[in-house]
């Protein structure tokens, strides 16, 4: 902020104000002066009284150009502490990030009739252009959870698996309950028992759960193997057959298993490609550019997950590597600029969601599991959300509630009554 | 800071090379003052009489642009503040968020020693230390500044942790001071109505002081006016929002104020800024409610820039994962983390275990450690020291070699005739192509494991026990 006066006009500025200090000083002549090019010198507003010392140092400068002994003047003044009567009124701003001039990709999972799919509705990821939340740029979609359904009874913690003890044998049915009673926005059908060193189903059968599943709910789906790199690519291809055009995510593509197969799958029977890394952005560049330039996915059809790890089990590598992928993508890498996703179920992993209690005697008493494990998942989640994760895999209907209740309010669909903070401190809570 | 690179810091050392420092150069030295992991006064050449000026200019030069303040005296002590960066990874964030948690005075004096215990005795252990919460806030509720100050005393008797004194009343802030005077507590706060009492107060008694207004043009004014009063130790409470629209302001109202402070370099109000998730008890009454919205709130400003924070609740649930946050985004980037090498039981192995190799990046071990705890394998399971780095990299980098691998149980004294029957290792999936090189090394029988240890369940199943040669 440059602001020009005359210094025929200080006088005025002055007016009403302790200028004792300046007794002596004769300003002549009529100089114009530039305020606010200049420092700002601590002693000299002691001196001066703050409403009047920004002027005055300029004025002070003019005068020491202009011979006049001011630095004897202000000499010595320094040591008491200062009182002052009135606030220096202030006024606050700070600029926009003028460097995020690339949007994130949107990406739509799900079609309905119109499209050519049989979806009721829609999710549509991506489109930021800022930092989650932020106030640069209002984020254009909000966060979405998918939950997850097995193909078989797996092993769950204790919280988890009480809520789908009823539905454990039928992935339909699991589907039905986690829209129906949990607020999933999206389902994944996890085929695990597809691995051959778990069931071998084939991918025949496999294909026959994503229908029934299709079948049960009418939100996007998500669509994942087991995980087995030689497997996986058969099994996502039938599957993304029987669901053409339903544009599910088929997750994922891997560096470290035959990812063209899986893109091919996409493109032939329009479905979106999860592009799956291991906490390596140079990696993900490296799938992403593969996945464009070797298999021709459209942009549209990519989604990342940078792979999530728990709280206290790498989450710190994990958030890192979303922030980094996100600036990145914010500042013009076209490699990177993707919507993400993140297996948040991953929290359950650590042994403070679902341990009894400590296996070491010196830490304080970790309390009731039950509380510990749904906090896990939505810690691991919300961290990530703020590095910019977009779609959430998750587990537990608490955890998945209080997930959904943060990240809206921070995109701003929240409204509640203005609350009144201003004597927090003498609150009887 | 203003200097960012050792060129421009090297201009101001004393280039003789002398290596007091423990650097063989000035310019390496000048390196470690840029990352921050020396400080001036580790170069003892540079705090003689003849470059006392150059000192002192780096001294502001190298100033972090948040300013670092401390509260509390002693081993106690506590520094916020101090960073330089706005993410992570462009450096390390410094001085971990300072957990306080609250008591008032209005409580009975053995539930208050109690409470007070329970903060200063919680513990976790995490990656080879303990993690803890740091500071007690004394509210004062009953509005009687001798009641107060009382409970302050108590306070200060039971626990040497740093002390927030909590109260929009001057003279109950004076009377607690009072009390307190010697221990430099955080005093709360300063606001448009009692800023000059409260400024005085600072002043006389020397302690850093905590501005509080969600009105961002007030909480500049207000720090612009004690900046000029020669008060610089403040911490900067913008208004901590539970929940609807109140609270998404409240974040932007935090990354504004970071983003001022340094990527505009605005010095007006680049100081620590304070976050109170304890608001969450004032919209939930049931506990377990409150101590998780509590947990929500204290996450989403320990990721965006809260250098301490109020918090009420002392449930586990909500403790634990407050205080493993905090590492995640405090701990260095720059430094992998590393566990200590050697081999471990895990459960309570028998001879017939299984011996398990992993290398000591932390993250590595503990999945591996925890995936074979959460299923109930008793076995060993060998740490090798590949200076934290993972198991497909470190066998790429040379890290994890055969050599190597003996070493760690020599070095342990594990001897497997003692304590195996079978004589058997098993290498990471991702480590298969080391299986002859640790055969012909060690004379042991070597398996190869799945490349995941996620696996490793279905794999014990079917390849365990080894079948007798
Ligand atoms: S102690 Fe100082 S003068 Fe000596 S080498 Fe280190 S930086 Fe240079």
């Amino acid at each position: 902020m440059t602001k020009k006066i005359k210094l025929s006009e200080l006088g005025s500025l002055f007016g009403g104000l302790d200028i004792q200090a300046l007794e002596g000083v004769k300003i002549e002549g009529d100089v114009e002066i530039d305020l606010g090019q200049l420092g700002f010198n601590p002693q000299m507003a002691y001196a001066l009284g703050h409403e009047t010392a920004q002027v005055a140092f300029h004025l002070l400068n003019i005068s020491r150009i202009l011979g006049y002994p001011v630095d004897q003047m202000l000499g010595g003044q320094a040591a008491a502490p200062k009182r002052l009567s009135k606030l220096i009124e202030s006024k606050f701003s700070v600029g926009k990030m003028e460097e995020w001039k690339t949007p994130i990709q949107e990406v739509v999972l799900g079609a309905t009739s119109s499209d050519g799919g049989s979806r009721k509705s829609t999710v549509t990821l991506g489109g930021e252009n800022s930092l989650p939340y932020y106030f640069d740029s209002p984020m254009p979609h909000r966060n979405y959870v998918t939950m997850d359904v097995f193909d078989m009874p797996i092993n769950m913690a204790k919280a988890v698996k009480s809520n789908y003890e009823d539905v454990i044998n039928s992935p339909a049915e699991w589907a039905k309950k986690v829209v129906r009673d949990f607020g999933a926005d999206m389902v994944t059908i996890h085929l695990i028992s597809t691995d051959p060193n778990i069931k071998d189903t084939s991918p025949a059968d496999a294909a026959k759960t994503v229908e029934e599943v299709l079948q049960a709910v009418d939100v996007p789906i998500v669509i994942g193997g087991s995980g087995n790199p030689e497997k996986d690519p058969a099994v996502l291809e039938k599957a993304a057959e029987v669901a053409e055009g339903e544009r599910c995510l088929l997750a994922s593509a891997s560096l470290n298993l035959d990812y063209a197969r899986i893109a091919e799958a996409a493109k032939k029977y329009n479905h979106v490609v999860l592009s799956w890394t291991q906490l390596e952005i140079n990696a993900q560049k490296e799938l992403n550019r593969k996945l464009m330039k070797q298999c021709g996915v459209a942009r549209e059809n990519i989604l990342m997950d940078p792979t999530t790890a728990a709280l206290g089990y790498g989450l710190d590598y994990a958030y890192t590597n979303m922030e980094r992928i996100r600036l990145a993508g914010l500042t013009g890498d076209a490699e990177l600029n993707f919507p993400m996703s993140s297996g948040t179920t991953n929290a359950w992993g650590a042994r403070e969601a679902w341990m009894v209690s400590s296996p070491l005697k010196e830490d304080s008493d970790w309390g009731p599991r039950e509380y510990r494990g749904p906090i896990w998942e939505i810690i691991t989640g919300l961290t990530l959300s703020l590095a910019g994760n977009d779609l959430f895999m998750m587990m537990h209907p608490g955890a998945v509630n209080v997930l959904k209740e943060i990240t809206q309010t921070l995109y701003g669909s929240k409204e509640t009554e203005p609350l009144n903070i201003d004597n927090w401190v003498s609150a009887v809570l | 800071m203003k200097l960012n690179s050792p060129l421009q810091v090297y201009k101001y050392l004393p280039q003789i090379n002398c290596a007091e420092c423990g650097d063989a150069t000035c310019m390496a030295f000048a390196a470690h003052l840029i990352d921050r992991s020396k400080k001036l006064e580790d170069c003892p050449p540079l705090l003689k009489d003849e470059f006392k000026k150059k000192y002192i200019e780096l001294q502001t030069l190298l100033a972090p642009e948040i300013r670092q303040i401390t509260i509390g005296v002693g081993e106690h002590a506590r520094k916020i503040g101090g960073d330089d960066v706005l993410y992570r990874h462009q450096l390390t964030f410094f001085n971990p968020t300072a957990f306080a948690y609250d008591v008032w005075d209005t409580m009975q004096e053995s539930e208050l020693v109690e409470r007070i215990n329970k903060i200063q005795n919680f513990k976790k252990f995490y990656v080879g230390k303990f993690l803890r919460v740091n500071m007690v806030a004394v509210r004062c509720v009953s509005g009687d500044a001798l009641k107060f100050a009382g409970t302050v005393k108590k306070v200060s008797e039971t626990t040497g942790l740093p002390l927030v004194l909590c109260s929009f009343d001057p003279a109950a802030l004076k009377a607690a001071l009072e009390v307190v005077k010697d221990k430099n507590p955080l005093i709360y706060a300063a606001t448009e109505k009692n800023w000059g009492e409260v400024a005085e107060l600072a002043m006389n008694y020397k302690v850093p002081v905590a501005l509080f207004s969600p009105d961002l043009d007030k909480l500049k004014s207000l720090a612009a006016t004690f900046n000029e009063m020669g008060i610089k130790d403040l911490v900067l409470d913008p208004g901590t929002y539970p929940q609807g629209k109140q609270l998404k302001e409240t974040f932007e109202r935090f990354v504004k104020l970071r983003r001022a402070g340094i990527k505009e370099g605005q010095k007006d109000i680049a100081y620590p800024l304070m976050a109170v998730p304890l608001g969450a008890w004032l919209i939930y009454k049931d506990a377990v409610t409150a101590s998780y919205w509590e947990t929500v709130l204290a996450s989403v400003f320990i990721v965006r820039y809260a250098d301490v924070m109020m918090l009420h609740s002392l449930e586990p649930y909500a403790m634990l994962p407050e205080v493993h946050l905090r590492d995640t985004i405090y701990t260095d980037p720059r430094t992998p983390v590393k566990v200590a090498p050697g081999v471990n039981e895990v459960g309570s192995p028998t001879k017939d275990s299984p011996v398990i190799v992993t290398t000591n990046f932390a993250l590595t071990y503990y999945t591996v450690e925890s995936d074979l705890s959460s299923n109930k394998i008793n076995c060993y399971l060998a740490a090798v020291d590949t200076d934290g780095i993972g198991v497909e990299a470190a066998v790429a980098g040379g890290q994890l070699t055969a050599a190597k691998i003996k070493d760690t149980f020599q070095k342990a004294n594990f001897d497997f005739k003692e304590k195996t029957t079978h004589s058997t290792l098993i290498l990471p999936g991702l480590a298969a192509r080391l299986q002859g090189d640790v055969e012909d090394a060690t004379g042991l029988r070597i398996m190869i494991g799945p490349p995941d240890s996620g696996r490793i369940p279905g794999w014990m199943e079917k390849n365990w026990p080894p079948k007798p040669k």
